[in-house]
C-alpha cells in the first residue's frame, strides 16, 4: 500500500507517536534520520510529539555552525515542524540542568517536562521510535 | 499479536541484527505475525548479499532471506538510508547510474511511510538498536 492510498481510504487510527531523540545533533547519523522519519511522519496525520533527552536536547541548541564539518546544518529544520503540524516537543528538564541549557538556548519552543513526566509522556504513546 | 519491527544497526557490528532476528523468529514460532521488518540507518546492510562471512560464523543475511520465504516476512529497506550506504537493487542502481546492485533476496527497497504504516498497522513496534 502506498502513502497516498494511505490518505485515501480514510483508515487513519491517529495513533499517538512518540520520537524519543537521545544523541546529539552530528557525530552519528540518528538526529539527522530521525528529523526524516518525523518529516515524512507527518504526512500520515498522526498524533505526534518528539522528546528530546540526553545529549538530544543539543539538537535544539541556537547558534549551530557546521562550517569545516562537511555536513549540512539540518537546526533550521526543526523550526519548520509546526509547517508540518508537529508541535508538541517535550524536552528533559534534567537533561537541560546537566548541561546548563535553559529554553533561551534553544531554537523552537519546547515544553520542559521532568524525567518523571517523560516517563508518562513514554507510556501514553502508542508508537515510540528511539533515536 | 502483530508485530512491526525496526533494525537501526548494521549486521555483525551490532547486538542489533541477531536481537531482531531471535524476536522475530520466536514470535512466529509462537503463532503471532510479523507485519514488517524495516531496516533504517546502518540497519540497512542486512541487506547487502555481497556479505561473505567466515564459514563457522551466522550468516546474518542469509537468515533474513531464509525467513522471508520461510514465513513470508515483509524486509524492507530505507531507500533513504540505503542510498547513503551503497545498498541498491538493479532498479536503484539503473535509476542512479551505478554498475552494479547488492540487494539480497527477500528485501525489498522503499520509503520511510513504511515505518511509520507499521506503527500504524501493528500492534507493537519494536526497535532494536543502541
Amino acid at each position: 500500500m502506498s502513502e497516498e492510498d494511505y490518505e485515501e481510504d480514510g483508515e487513519m487510527n491517529g495513533k499517538k507517536f512518540l520520537y524519543v531523540n537521545r544523541r546529539g545533533p552530528y557525530g552519528t547519523v540518528y538526529a539527522l534520520e530521525s528529523l526524516e522519519v518525523v518529516l515524512i511522519g507527518a504526512a500520515f496525520e498522526q498524533d505526534v510529539s518528539l522528546a528530546f533527552m540526553d545529549d538530544g536536547v543539543y539538537q535544539l541548541k541556537k547558534g549551530q555552525n557546521t562550517d569545516g564539518m562537511g555536513m549540512k546544518n539540518f537546526s533550521p529544520t526543526y523550526r519548520a515542524l509546526e509547517m508540518y503540524d508537529v508541535e508538541k516537543l517535550f524536552v528533559s528538564k534534567e537533561s537541560m540542568d546537566e548541561r546548563g541549557l535553559t529554553t533561551e538556548d534553544l531554537i523552537v519552543d519546547v515544553e520542559v517536562i521532568d524525567n518523571a513526566a517523560m516517563a508518562d509522556l513514554m507510556e501514553d504513546a502508542e508508537v515510540v521510535l528511539s533515536f | 499479536m502483530k508485530f512491526g519491527i525496526q533494525v537501526n544497526e548494521g549486521p555483525y557490528q551490532h547486538q542489533a541484527a541477531d536481537s531482531a532476528y531471535n524476536f522475530a523468529k520466536a514470535a512466529i514460532d509462537a503463532g503471532h505475525e510479523i507485519f514488517r521488518i524495516f531496516f533504517y540507518h546502518d540497519g540497512v546492510n542486512n541487506g547487502t548479499r555481497l556479505t561473505t562471512p567466515p564459514q563457522d560464523d551466522r550468516n546474518i543475511v542469509k537468515r533474513w532471506s531464509e525467513l522471508a520465504a520461510d514465513h513470508n516476512v515483509d524486509l524492507v529497506i530505507c531507500v533513504a538510508a540505503a542510498q547513503r550506504r551503497g545498498i541498491c537493487d538493479a532498479d536503484e542502481s539503473k535509476r542512479n547510474g551505478k554498475d552494479a546492485d547488492n540487494l539480497a533476496e527477500g528485501f525489498r527497497i522503499s520509503g520511510l511511510g513504511q515505518l511509520i504504516e507499521a506503527g500504524i498497522e501493528s500492534d507493537r513496534l519494536l526497535v532494536f538498536g543502541d
